[in-house]
């Protein structure tokens, strides 16, 4: 029983319990390291939005063949992961955003991915709760919402891999063939030199109110914003649960450490919320709390060979519930020497070394 | 808030006593309560005559949370006194309509609700379980027994010890005079409540009693979120303080049930010490110090009396709600090892009361401790987080 596994997976994340699952269903041997709790990392602190992407093709592979992995998964899903088939709608304030609302549709049905216009009119059927005037929007029907650490757990339990609770203090003394660091924002930590940043997210969860969000809402101010390379920014980016409750978000910050809440982007980043939803400030808030998104500098995450036996699993900033379950298969892939079902070659690590 | 040289969070009996001693020395003080009315859980609706009349100089705003450590930007002193909610401990039927805290049945009878005629069985354990149950007679129900989980025994050493204290000895003569008559019973507590659509009966150690409402009181837990946003140092689940009530963190002061569980007199002499300290009257403060050292001791007595009993742990089925705001059941939460596991993966805790009701009990059931609190310190409009 004390035989070295092939694979030893560093971070319980919904990361790690992907490539956990991936590398046992390729016939590895895998046991993983979590020093606290199973997906209480960035994985219970992000929106749990599964989104398609078009930011580059790249990113618009990876998020679209992870969504359709989420499609597939969802009949098996326990209840729990309150998975929630409610599309995003991407909002138009003005006319130059409608032009996007265009550009974005010809990328996406271009691709086989299926989009619907709203005009102003539709969007506001669509969503009573957004102020009017607006421009109009894009409705993705299939993009999802999930709650991410039921599924880690999950993904975990069905691999059936042994999990050590014990914080790993260096790669190295990890016993195994492969180890791959899925540590998330804390990567750097135990491989240094990787071009890993946290990047800070608060958000607010309120008290259940059924129906006041119909689709996952993003403003299309969202990329000018969230890409700004550096600063802090906030977005208009609210999002159904499954019981009824609606998570706001959302906030960027790099150079923040710590895990309390920034009161005055906090502030910023629900009266944002209230330009697009006047009535969002009369819903009761329960709970806010913040995470951390590992980013690096081309927005794509690392996947696959680092140093030596060292592989990574990193890197996925705001993204990384969406493409948790394609870094699985890539990274099984990889490790297999399978021919993987979407070029690999974009998310090597090796494209950062000097 | 700026143009106060205090603010007081909190209007019951500690608050009280804070704002109305500093006010007594000119200071202008602002006293904050989520509750419409001023008086906290004990004086709802009828703060002593003599208290109403010396807050006549202190500013009260009630139906105003404090939400977070915003508060302390003003840079004014703050005494906190959010005082204690009640600990409640999953049995089977804990949750039938009819079944309530007996502070809370407390507080209902004061503001209005009608109890005449109504079989009332009252079980827990402590003197408020006397002192409800006195209420409830003045009020015209009929308390069918009174269930006390504490054994003999301890119940002799507590009352032997009492008259140390003039003002519960008398209070004690006063319960005792007005409960004649109701059937009080030791090592005694609640196994099952019943009901189709609201209780009916309830099943206490060996024994059966028909009822109409089942009053339950296990003691209280201290209201701590806003202390600990506030970064005020806990232990034992209470927040530290020194002898003037000032707590580590600098600039806030503490009294009442967030320091200790220990009744009234308890509160106000700590809510008097906090509020003269706060503003720098320290002399007075000191006056006071061997008042309170006599409600500390009677405080540990009460404690040492009534611990909770081990049986306790035994009662909920594997089909017992837990978490009520999320409906989380007994056998949900077996698997997890720790307070946050068990959130992340069930959502208990997670609801609108954010676990003030099950983390309390998952902590006696179970050993877990919930620490984390993040604004607001209790659930609020959104608005609220707006305001900077
Ligand atoms: C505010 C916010 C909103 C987001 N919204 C979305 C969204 O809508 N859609 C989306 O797809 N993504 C979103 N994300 C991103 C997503 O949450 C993350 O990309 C994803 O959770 C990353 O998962 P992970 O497993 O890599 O990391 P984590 O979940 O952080 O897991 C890493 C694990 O490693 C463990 N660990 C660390 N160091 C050690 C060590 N030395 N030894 C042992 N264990 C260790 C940690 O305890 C942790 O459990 C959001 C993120 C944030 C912060
Ligand atoms: C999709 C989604 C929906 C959600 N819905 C809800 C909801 O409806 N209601 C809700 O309440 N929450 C909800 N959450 C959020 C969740 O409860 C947490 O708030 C979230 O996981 C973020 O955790 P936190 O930062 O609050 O960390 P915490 O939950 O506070 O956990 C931090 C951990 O660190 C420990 N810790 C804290 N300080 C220290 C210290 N100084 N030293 C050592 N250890 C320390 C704590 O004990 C804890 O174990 C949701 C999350 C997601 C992803």
């Amino acid at each position: 029983m004390s035989a070295v596994p092939d694979v030893a997976i560093v971070g319980g994340g919904i990361v790690g319990a992907a490539c956990a699952l991936e590398c046992k269903r390729a016939g590895l041997s895998v046991e993983v390291y979590e020093q606290s709790t199973v997906g209480g990392g960035a994985t219970a602190s992000g929106m749990g939005h599964v989104v398609v992407m078009d930011d580059s093709e790249a990113q618009f592979a990876l998020t679209h063949y992870s969504s359709t992995l989420w499609r597939e998964l969802a009949a098996e899903l326990p209840a729990a992961a309150e998975y929630l088939p409610c599309g995003t709608l991407w909002v138009a304030a003005d006319e130059e955003e409608m032009a996007e609302v265009h550009r974005k549709q010809s990328f996406y049905e271009a691709r086989g991915v299926p989009v619907e216009v709203l005009d102003a009119q539709q969007l506001a059927d669509a969503e009573p709760h957004l102020r009017t005037p607006l421009a109009g929007g894009l409705l993705v029907s299939g993009d999802c919402v999930v709650y991410p650490p039921v599924v880690a757990q999950w993904l975990l339990d069905q691999a059936g891999v042994t999990i050590h609770h014990q914080e790993i203090r260096a790669l190295a003394d990890v016993p195994a063939g492969i180890v791959v660091n899925a540590m998330g924002a804390a990567a750097p930590r135990l491989s240094p030199g990787i071009p890993v940043a946290p990047r800070k997210g608060h958000l607010v969860i309120t008290d259940r109110h059924p129906g006041f969000v119909r689709h996952q809402l993003i403003e299309l101010g969202y990329l000018k914003s969230a890409h700004s390379a550096s600063g802090d920014s906030v977005a208009f980016n609210v999002q159904p649960r499954k019981t009824g409750q609606i998570l706001i978000g959302s906030s960027r910050q790099y150079g923040a450490e710590h895990k309390e809440i920034d009161r005055e982007i906090l502030t910023r980043m629900l009266r944002r919320a209230a330009e697009y939803m006047p009535g969002i400030g009369a819903l009761t808030a329960i709970r806010t709390w913040t995470g951390f998104r590992a980013s690096t500098p081309d927005k794509l995450p690392l996947i696959g060979p680092w140093a030596g036996r060292e592989w990574l699993a990193t890197g996925h900033e705001g993204l990384g519930i969406t493409t948790s379950l394609a870094t699985g298969r890539l990274l099984a892939d990889l490790i297999t020497g399978r021919t993987p079902p979407i070029p690999a070659e974009p998310f090597l690590p090796l494209r950062c070394s000097p | 808030m700026t143009g106060f040289d205090l603010i007081v969070a909190g209007a019951g009996p500690a608050g009280i006593a804070a704002a109305c001693r500093a006010a007594e020395t000119g200071a202008k003080v602002l006293v904050l309560d989520n509750n419409p009315a001023a008086g906290g859980q004990i004086w709802r609706n009828d703060i002593p005559a003599l208290w109403a009349q010396r807050l006549s100089n202190v500013e009260v705003r009630g139906g105003c949370s404090v939400i977070d450590d915003s508060i302390l930007a003003h840079g004014v002193p703050i005494v906190l006194a959010t005082g204690a909610r009640e600990l409640f401990l999953p049995f089977p039927g804990w949750t039938l309509p009819g079944v309530t805290g007996v502070g809370g049945l407390q507080a209902l009878v004061k503001s209005g609700f009608e109890v005449r005629g109504k079989r009332v069985v009252l079980a827990g354990t402590g003197p408020l379980l006397l002192a409800v149950a006195s209420l409830l007679r003045k009020r015209g129900a009929s308390v069918t027994c009174i269930a006390e989980q504490a054994p003999r025994s301890a119940l002799l050493r507590f009352a032997t010890g009492l008259w140390r204290y003039p003002l519960k000895i008398a209070q004690g003569i006063e319960l005792g005079g007005s409960l004649l008559g109701v059937p009080y019973f030791t090592d005694c507590w609640v196994e099952e409540a019943y009901g189709r659509d609201r209780v009916e009966r309830v099943r206490l150690s060996g024994f059966e009693q028909d009822c109409d409402l089942l009053a339950i009181g296990y003691g209280l837990v201290p209201n701590t979120e806003l202390a600990t946003l506030l970064g005020c140092t806990l232990q034992d689940g209470f927040v530290t303080v020194d002898a003037m009530q000032k707590t580590w963190r600098e600039g806030v002061w503490a009294a009442g049930e967030l320091t200790g569980i220990g009744g009234v007199e308890r509160s106000l002499v700590e809510g008097e010490i906090a509020g003269l300290a706060a503003i720098g009257e320290l002399t007075e403060a000191r006056k006071l110090f061997s008042r309170r050292a006599a409600w500390h001791r009677f405080a540990s007595h009460l404690t040492g009396a009534f611990a909770l009993r081990p049986e306790l742990r035994a009662l909920p089925r594997p089909d017992t709600i837990v978490c009520r705001c999320e409906d989380i059941r007994y056998n949900d939460l077996t698997r997890w090892t720790s307070a946050r596991e068990a959130k992340l993966q069930t959502r208990c805790g997670m609801g609108l009361c954010q676990g003030r009701i099950c983390g309390a009990a998952n902590h006696f059931l179970f050993g877990w401790q919930d620490t984390s609190v993040r604004p607001p310190a209790s659930a609020a409009p959104v608005s609220d987080l707006m305001e900077s």
